[in-house]
């Protein structure tokens, strides 16, 4: 039984699919990387599996011990967000919001919880700073620690990289990776071929439909991939 | 000048009257940043609209209290109007204009239709302005105000985890299996009592003023949600106190006076903010 496992899955919105035929599982210590070029529904797939969007056609199942509900979720980058009164603090705090039920305030366990994240990103010096005064690479953190405490299993990130500089890009990457060694579960979607595709343990092509899922090393071989990088070159060469 | 407003204070009615408005103006600032950064502040005019609707209605029908009257027609628009925000095919702020105007329009001719009362444009105008004084408060009403700012308060106090939640990110919140839908509606909620609580201390046209002005003002000065709720909860207090005793002592309408007390406070924080960043 996977964490989660999409069965003849469509994808979409008020009925339209923009995304069909996936047929695809996430395992215990996966680092799965959904490509795809824009509006090709990888968002979309993403919201599908965090229960933000309703399921056009088909099935996805959670199992392996991981609830419907135990993901932790970096969305793509919205405007709303960039202006908000915040403290890092606080952010992080709100990733344990599920697990208060019905009590109104957070106890010592959910503020060990939010240190302890804080400390693995190395933002724990920020924690009083606001958050809108941040640099990208620094909310990227405080949003990737909010998410560590709401699972413990699995992390979706959705184009977690885009308007980042090619350093902060590499080091973020690079603490995806250590989290994936450290057991962390991981699905990550983004729009290019990048180094972060060399840590990935498979990979999942979507453009309308699958174009291609099974496990990173044999990717480059396949269609999808010179289908891909063609899309790449030809942009290069503009 | 300060011999008068003592003695004004010995009447335990004036000393009831300035609680609730400082109860009032402590709730309406709570849910401010909320409205403003969730970009409800549409839902807050368009239901101010329907409260003078419905207080048309609560006076011509004489009740013992206008607020029993206004209380569940202006709840319900708000859950009406939140899920017309949020159904794609109805456009939402059309919708809300529609509404807002209607009520108007109906709240008018209700007024003017079947009112008993020699001086409807003088009630016109304390509906769509509040009563010229807080003093003319009713008892009934003040009892009413006292309760439901209470329960206001501790409502926020009790949610205040979960509303900055699915006021910061809804969608994460939604994700990690918070029910955002229900604290949307608890929200939408909160502020149709607010709105009508405050009615009745500043009228259905300023109401919005209160709520929106001190969370703006709070938002320049303060960086993170705790210190923003706190201080946006103090410059109201502060403001509602000052604009009611400045109207008892120069007999000026109070609503006016506390809103524009509000207003200078905010261009204070925005001179402020300008001058710290420049
Ligand atoms: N809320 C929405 N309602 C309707 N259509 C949408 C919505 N969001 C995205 N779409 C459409 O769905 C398609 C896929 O979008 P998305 O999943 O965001 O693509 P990607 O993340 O792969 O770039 C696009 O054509 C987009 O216009
Ligand atoms: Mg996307």
């Amino acid at each position: 039984m996977a964490f989660i496992k999409c069965i003849d899955l469509s994808v979409g919105y008020e009925g339209k699919a923009v995304a069909e035929g996936l047929n695809f599982e996430v395992n215990e210590g996966d680092y799965l990387c959904i490509v795809g070029e824009n509006g090709a529904g990888k968002s979309t797939l993403m919201k599908t599996m965090l229960h933000l969007t309703k399921i056009i056609s088909g099935d996805i199942e959670y199992g392996d011990g991981l609830k419907p509900y135990e993901i932790g979720y970096l969305p793509q980058q919205t405007i709303t967000q960039q202006d908000f009164p915040a403290s890092v603090k606080e952010i992080v705090m709100s990733g344990n919001l599920s697990k208060l039920g019905l009590r109104p305030f957070y106890g010592k366990a959910e503020r060990d919880e939010a240190k302890r994240n804080m400390k693995r990103m190395d933002i724990y010096d920020l924690r009083n700073k606001s958050f809108k005064n941040l640099s990208g690479g620094q909310k990227q953190r405080v949003l990737l620690a909010r998410a560590l405490c709401a699972s413990t299993k699995l992390l979706v990130l959705d184009e977690p990289v885009s308007g980042l500089d090619p350093k902060v890009t590499a080091d973020f990457y690079q603490l995806i990776k250590k989290l994936n060694d450290e057991g962390m579960t991981v699905i990550m979607v983004s729009h290019d071929i990048h180094e972060g595709l060399n840590d990935a343990t498979h990979i999942l092509h979507v453009t309308g439909k699958q174009l291609y899922f099974g496990e990173a090393s044999k990717y480059a071989d396949s269609e999808a991939y010179k289908i891909l990088t063609s899309i790449e070159l030809t942009k290069g060469d503009k | 000048m300060l011999h008068q407003l003592y003695e004004y204070l010995q009447y335990p009615f004036v000393r009831y009257a300035v609680i609730v408005g400082v109860l009032i103006a402590l709730c309406s600032s709570l849910l401010g940043v909320t409205l403003v950064l969730k970009r409800y502040s549409f839902i807050g005019d368009g239901l101010s609209h329907v409260a003078f609707g419905a207080l048309a209605i609560a006076s011509i029908m004489k009740v013992t209290s206008t607020t029993l009257i206004t209380m569940p027609i202006t709840v319900i628009a708000a859950i009406l109007l939140l899920k017309g925000g949020q159904s794609a095919k109805l456009k939402g702020d059309a919708a809300i204009a529609m509404i807002s105007v209607a009520s108007l329009a109906i709240g008018y001719m209700l007024m003017n239709v079947f009112s008993a009362s020699a001086n409807v444009s003088g009630d016109v105008c304390s509906t769509l302005f509040g009563s010229t004084s807080i003093l003319t408060l009713k008892q009934s009403e003040v009892m009413i105000c006292f309760i439901l700012s209470i329960v206001v308060i501790t409502v926020f106090v009790i949610f205040y985890n979960k509303i900055f939640g699915v006021t910061f990110d809804e969608n994460f919140a939604r994700a990690t299996g918070v029910r955002a839908g229900a604290y949307n509606l608890l929200i939408a909620v909160i502020i149709a009592v607010i709105i009508v609580l405050g009615m009745n201390l500043v009228g259905s046209l300023l109401i919005s003023a209160l709520i929106i002005f001190p969370a703006l003002s709070a938002m320049r000065l303060m960086r993170t949600f705790k210190s923003v709720t706190i201080t946006s909860a103090i410059i109201s207090v502060v403001c509602a106190l000052l604009g009611i005793i400045i109207s008892i002592l120069y007999s000026t309408p109070t609503g006016s006076t506390i809103v524009c007390a509000d207003m200078a406070v905010f261009l204070v924080c925005y001179v402020i903010d300008r001058v710290r960043t420049a």
